[in-house]
């Protein structure tokens, strides 16, 4: 038996001297820091930056603006009925690229709130785009980059766990990822998927984005855990809390993090961050916070933030911000229409996938449908939306 | 008062908050924004912040707390957002709330219900659309409601919150507000476990429920279809009688609805005319259903669920022969 085992199963010879009161485990004795680089003023201690190249450090820069372009054109297509829904993430730039910006090729990515770490794997805004409209094109495209989004809340953990778990039996090189919400934080699959990986002990990274909501919910009515990252440590394992509009910061924590994942240890990290826009273009936020709110939070713009650094850094000059975010619409614009010349996919495509074999009454409903839109061709009268970009 | 199907989901709630204070109110974000449907509206407001809750994101808190609220003597009504996140809490269903009273031979109960938006044809995103009563269906002591009026929709649910018993009530979101019509006002209850006939006729009988009534009523009316048109309202218990009786009278029968074909509600309900009406048939049974797959994401979900001309091609293959 390990020293751990028997540790943990002694007995407790003598307990320690509490002068005979009972005294409580308190999350108010816990001391939770939160990892910073570069202060809200733009101030930072020139030994903290982490050790990037310089092309690196203006990579971080382009990838938040793409993320925030990305966000409103996205916002503004739907809002002209050019897709279902939509979640911006403005205000998360930061927390979302400062993280996926650690990660290599190989590791696996299922995000909840991120889209730009799509891009960054490969995946494109058509991809998107797609996804967006309600084509699985759009996941068949992440899943070619091993990566997905989840969409039932939370219920990715087990998922990333087993993953893992794979990639220890594989004696792989790589991580899996999880990207969840403070919401999915609440989710029992979350619980299980992380005690799974700190029981077995998995290359799994846990990356909560912590934007203050579950759509109305605020964190602090979410749970009694003053933070999130307190959370791991009844799982057994480490979690790092850090200052979700600072890039860099983010990219510290989160590559230390991944060092470990590598080698068995689950980490799960913790980002304070915010979600300016609504939850979904859905959704209106006036109902459960106020404007006073949203400025304060406007006001740790994470752009602004990263382009003070890189001013301070005598690097801002090397960028032309206006070309950057010429070069993104660009793409966007590139994107859409790629997306719109999209063919319309043929009905056969809701059943083909579900096996590797279609089984025999599967292949029946199929048939008999097709040959029902053939013969009454006025079914389309009641088919508003065609399956096509 | 006229009213949709969401304002009728409201003034229920209100009504039976209003007589009963053990009434309460939960689920994620039905208090301080009043739902994402608005089904909780103002709630917070008139009934405060005890009885009218936002929970954390947690479907499996939310219906095995409600469960055990429940167990204790008050009355949750427990939303969940979206009946694609009710899975999670498939568990609480079946292990805890269908048989809190048949484990405790009568000592316990548990006074329940579940609410949630249900169906396809909204443009939501992936797991937003289904409609897999069948599957809830399924558990014995289970009480599964689908209103498709607004006039049911507050007597069913007002039944359902004064039932001793749990209720998954099962909300048409497609048709959440696209049927305005006169709902009774104040006390209005309508029995649970209790088809109502639409539309009487003599040459077949029609099968539906929820969302899948608008298209079955409108393809026997366009299609000049001399039909008894029921509607369900509830899948489980099932009113075998109803339907069995009127398959007596016209020797045809389609069943119509969303789910899945295979073990959807439409086979229990071809097993039970087989039982008690086989030798009335004339013609084999028709189901016309979702298909056997997932719903596929907004982009062809239309092609999905039954239409009109679907229905009518079921109507009119049980007239056939
Ligand atoms: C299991 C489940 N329950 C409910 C929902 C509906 N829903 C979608 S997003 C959301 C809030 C998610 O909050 P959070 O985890 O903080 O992520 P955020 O949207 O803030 O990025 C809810 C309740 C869902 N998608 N999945
Ligand atoms: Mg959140």
């Amino acid at each position: 038996m390990s020293d751990r085992a028997s540790d943990i199963r002694a007995s407790p010879a003598t307990g320690d001297d509490g002068g005979g009161e009972v005294r409580y485990l308190s999350q108010s004795d816990l001391e939770v820091p939160t990892h910073q680089i570069v202060a809200p003023d733009g101030s930072y201690d020139e030994e903290a930056i982490p050790d990037l190249e310089e092309e690196e450090l203006l990579d971080l820069y382009r990838w938040m603006v793409t993320d925030r372009v990305f966000s409103r054109r996205m916002v503004n297509i739907q809002r002209r009925g050019e897709l279902g829904t939509f979640g911006s993430t403005r205000g998360q730039e930061a927390s979302i690229i400062g993280s996926a910006f650690t990660l290599s090729p190989e590791d696996w990515l299922y995000v909840g709130r991120a889209w730009t770490p799509m891009f960054m794997r490969g995946a494109s805004m058509e991809d998107m785009i797609l996804f967006w409209r309600g084509i699985e094109e759009g996941q068949e495209a992440f899943a070619k980059v091993n990566a997905q989004i989840a969409i039932s809340i939370g219920s990715h953990l087990p998922l990333v766990s087993g993953i893992a778990w794979g990639m220890r039996l594989d004696d792989a090189d790589a991580i899996a990822t999880a990207y969840l919400g403070d919401g999915a934080t609440s989710t029992g699959a979350a619980h299980e998927g992380i005690n799974l990986a700190s029981s077995v002990g998995l290359p799994a990274l846990f990356y909560c984005q912590n934007n203050q909501y579950a759509i109305s919910m605020p964190y602090e009515k979410q749970s009694g855990a003053n933070t999130i990252a307190q959370k791991a440590l009844a799982y057994g394992i480490d979690a790092i809390r850090v200052d979700g509009q600072d890039v860099l910061a983010v990219y510290d924590a989160v590559s230390s993090a991944r060092e470990r994942v590598l080698d068995g240890e689950p980490v799960f990290v913790e980002s304070v961050t915010y979600r300016l826009d609504a939850h979904t273009t859905s959704d209106d936020p006036t109902r459960y916070r106020s404007d006073e709110e949203v400025d304060h939070w406007e006001s740790h713009d994470p752009i602004e933030r990263y382009r003070e650094f890189l001013k301070s850094e005598g690097l801002w000059s090397e960028i032309d911000h206006d070309a950057v975010v010429e070069e993104i619409e660009a793409e966007f614009d590139e994107a859409l229409a790629a997306a719109n010349a999209m063919e319309e996919r043929a009905v056969s495509e809701m059943f083909e996938y579900l096996y590797d074999e279609l089984p025999p009454e599967l292949a029946r409903q199929l048939a008999e449908f097709e040959e029902l839109l053939e013969r009454r061709p006025e079914m389309y009268d009641f088919i508003e939306q065609r399956p096509k970009g | 008062m006229q009213a949709t199907i969401v304002e009728a989901v409201n003034d229920a709630l209100h009504g039976e908050m209003e007589r009963d204070d053990r009434v309460v109110v939960f689920g994620e974000d039905v208090a301080e924004s009043g739902g994402v449907f608005r089904a909780t509206d103002d709630l917070l407001e008139e009934f405060g912040s005890e009885r009218v809750v936002d929970t954390p994101l947690s479907e499996i808190a939310i219906v095995g707390g409600a469960a055990g609220m429940a167990m204790y003597g008050y009355r949750p009504v427990a939303e969940i957002q979206f009946s694609g996140f009710l899975p999670p809490a498939f568990d609480q269903l079946v292990t805890n709330a269908s048989r809190i009273r048949w484990r405790t031979r009568g000592e316990l109960n548990a006074p329940m219900v579940v609410r949630m938006p249900y169906g396809a044809g909204v443009r939501a995103l992936e797991h937003h659309s289904e409609s897999l009563e069948g599957a809830y269906g399924h558990i014995p002591g289970l009480q599964v409601v689908v209103p498709s009026t607004p006039a049911d929709t507050k007597g069913l649910l007002t039944a359902a919150i004064r039932d001793p018993d749990p209720v998954l009530f099962m909300e048409p979101k497609r048709i959440y507000r696209s049927i305005r019509e006169e709902v009774p006002e104040g006390d209005h209850e309508v029995p649970i476990g209790e088809a109502a006939v639409r539309r009487e006729g003599e040459d077949l009988t029609v099968v539906a429920w929820g969302a899948m009534m608008p298209p079955t009523l409108e393809a026997v009316d366009e299609g000049g279809v001399d039909a008894d048109v029921i509607d369900l309202r509830t899948v489980s218990p099932m009113d075998t009688e109803t339907i069995v009786e009127s398959v007596k009278k016209t020797g045809r029968c389609v069943v119509v609805h969303e789910g899945p074909r295979t073990l959807g509600v439409g086979s229990e309900i071809v097993a039970r005319i087989n039982d008690e009406a086989l030798m009335y048939l004339e013609s084999p049974v028709e189901r016309v259903t979702g298909f056997d797959t997932p719903v596929p994401l907004l982009s062809m979900e239309d092609f999905y669920f039954p239409h009109p001309p679907r229905i009518l091609d079921g109507i009119e293959a049980a007239l056939a022969e």
